[in-house]
């Protein structure tokens, strides 16, 4: 399956908000689940950065420190 | 005009003989800054009950970065509103700590205009540190310290703030230029300054010389601390001079207290086995006019120190003893390149990667970014008779 910064930033999102309440996600995280649902051949890293970079700034997601860095939805949504 | 408040503990903290921040925070109080009345009243009201009252965290930050800047809060917000957010604000310093007066008065007078007007200067990291002020002035404070060519530094689960000792700049022991260095690996790492995507906080220190007066040995994840491969330069008519002038007793100051005893002095010659020398700096210490870092510079890298916070304090342990240093640097980014995928993708969240290192033991580590052990990884010989081999060898195969 191939995959752009778009989609890879549109299933990072679709994941935060899933588990939005339920557990904290690193960015590692979405970039892991991105890389096994692409293939590592169609996603890699650095286009995981791009798509998180994505993610935050256009303000669907933000990061938050409890104890760590994690992506979550903004308290406003 | 802020509140007056009485601080009788607090007081006694300006009764030594050293600076005291009470005083400093106290003067902010009579300049009229509620911040810092009610900062006295909050830290007096702690200590007379033992309890702190400051909650950490959270979501608060710029928009488009994860870091620089650390949430608190204050529980008792009606008590203390002036400080009921009392958020930290970290300011990427230059290399080196260089600053015009000019422009210090800039940031101070950004902090004072939209914060409690309370700095820290530095952090142990190295940033520029603004204490205190509301969630609704971050991003004013940000616009105007981008204006001003400054941006904010690390924090969290990201690459720190990397900083360096002032190098070429003003030593002449600097092995290799810490400041342009420093900034090579700040600019190149954007991504991994602003967005966290580490198990936890990375630092990288850059010290010009093994006297390493960024203490990045005990306190970065990967130090580069400046070396020579080639000898010591030996002046032997200054090395006259000292023994003669009895400036120095290099029998008992520099021979005696080589690491290594690899120094010998015959009354009038010193003579080094430069095979033996661990490149300490001592002997270049006591004696700088006769002696210097040889010609051939570079650094070594070393992995893996840490203060103690969660666990205890690591020093760093050797992983490339010899690296020029010459820009691009691409060694050096694609070694921590390497150390961050493996530590990102087995890491444990808050694991240190010196922490990470003793857990799956060095051997694994360095098979798994692809160094060769050597010799100069080994801190001391090891303390048990078990030796382990690959069973191949066993049979006198590669
Ligand atoms: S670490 Fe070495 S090179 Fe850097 S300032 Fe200190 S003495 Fe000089
Ligand atoms: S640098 Fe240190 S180890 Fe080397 S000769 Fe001098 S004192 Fe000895």
């Amino acid at each position: 399956m191939s995959a752009n910064v778009d989609d890879v930033a549109g299933d990072m999102f679709d994941m935060v908000k899933e588990y939005h309440g339920k557990k904290n996600l690193k960015a590692l995280d979405l970039s892991k689940a991105m890389i096994i649902k692409y293939g590592a051949e169609e996603c890699d890293k650095k286009l995981c950065k791009l798509a998180i970079r994505q993610l935050i700034d256009s303000g669907k997601c933000t990061y938050s420190y409890v104890g760590g860095s994690y992506i979550v939805l903004p308290p406003d949504s | 005009m802020a509140t007056k408040r009485e601080t009788p503990l607090l007081d006694e903290l300006m009764t030594g003989p050293w600076p005291s921040f009470v005083k400093e925070i106290k003067l902010s109080a009579d300049d009229g800054k509620d911040a810092a009345s009610d900062l006295l009243g909050v830290l007096e009201k702690s200590y007379n009950e033992r309890i702190g009252h400051w909650k950490h965290g959270g979501i608060v930050g710029v928009m488009g970065y994860g870091g620089g800047v650390i949430g608190r809060y204050n529980d008792l917000p009606e008590e203390f509103p002036a400080v009921a957010h009392f958020h930290t604000i970290r300011v990427n310093q230059p290399s080196g700590w260089f600053y015009t007066a000019d422009v210090l008065r800039k940031i101070c007078d950004i902090w004072d205009k939209h914060g409690s007007g309370i700095t820290n200067m530095h952090g142990s990291t190295g940033d520029m540190v603004l204490l205190g002020c509301n969630t609704d002035a971050l991003e004013p404070v940000f616009a105007e310290l981008t204006e001003i060519g400054f941006d904010l530094g690390g924090s969290g689960s990201d690459m720190r703030t990397p900083s360096c000792c002032c190098g070429e700049a003003r030593c002449e022991w600097a092995c290799y230029d810490t400041m342009a260095a420093c900034h090579d690996i700040t600019m190149h790492f954007q991504d991994e300054l602003h967005r966290p995507a580490f198990p936890y906080k990375w630092k990288f220190k850059f010290s010009g010389c093994s006297n390493d007066c960024v203490a990045s040995i005990a306190r970065s994840d990967c130090s580069v601390i400046g070396t020579w491969s080639d000898d010591i330069q030996v002046d032997d008519a200054a090395i006259k001079e000292y023994a003669d002038g009895k400036q120095v007793d290099i029998a008992q100051d520099v021979v005696r207290l080589c690491p290594t005893g690899c120094i010998s002095f015959d009354g009038s010659k010193l003579a080094i086995d430069n095979a033996d020398c661990v490149r300490c700096m001592h002997c270049i210490n006591v004696m700088p006019k006769a002696l210097a870092p040889g010609k051939e510079r570079g650094a070594t890298i070393l992995i893996g120190a840490k203060a103690p916070i969660i666990g205890g304090a690591l020093l760093a342990s050797v992983m490339v003893p010899f690296l020029p240093m010459e820009a691009p640097y691409d060694d050096l980014k694609e070694l921590a390149e390497a150390i961050w995928d493996l530590w990102g993708e087995h890491g444990k969240n808050r694991e240190r990667v010196g922490e990470f290192i003793q857990r799956i033991g060095l051997g694994n580590f360095l098979e798994q970014i692809g160094l060769e052990p050597t010799p100069e990884m080994v801190a001391h010989p090891r303390t048990n008779p078990y030796i382990f081999f690959e069973l191949g060898e066993e049979d006198g195969e590669e």
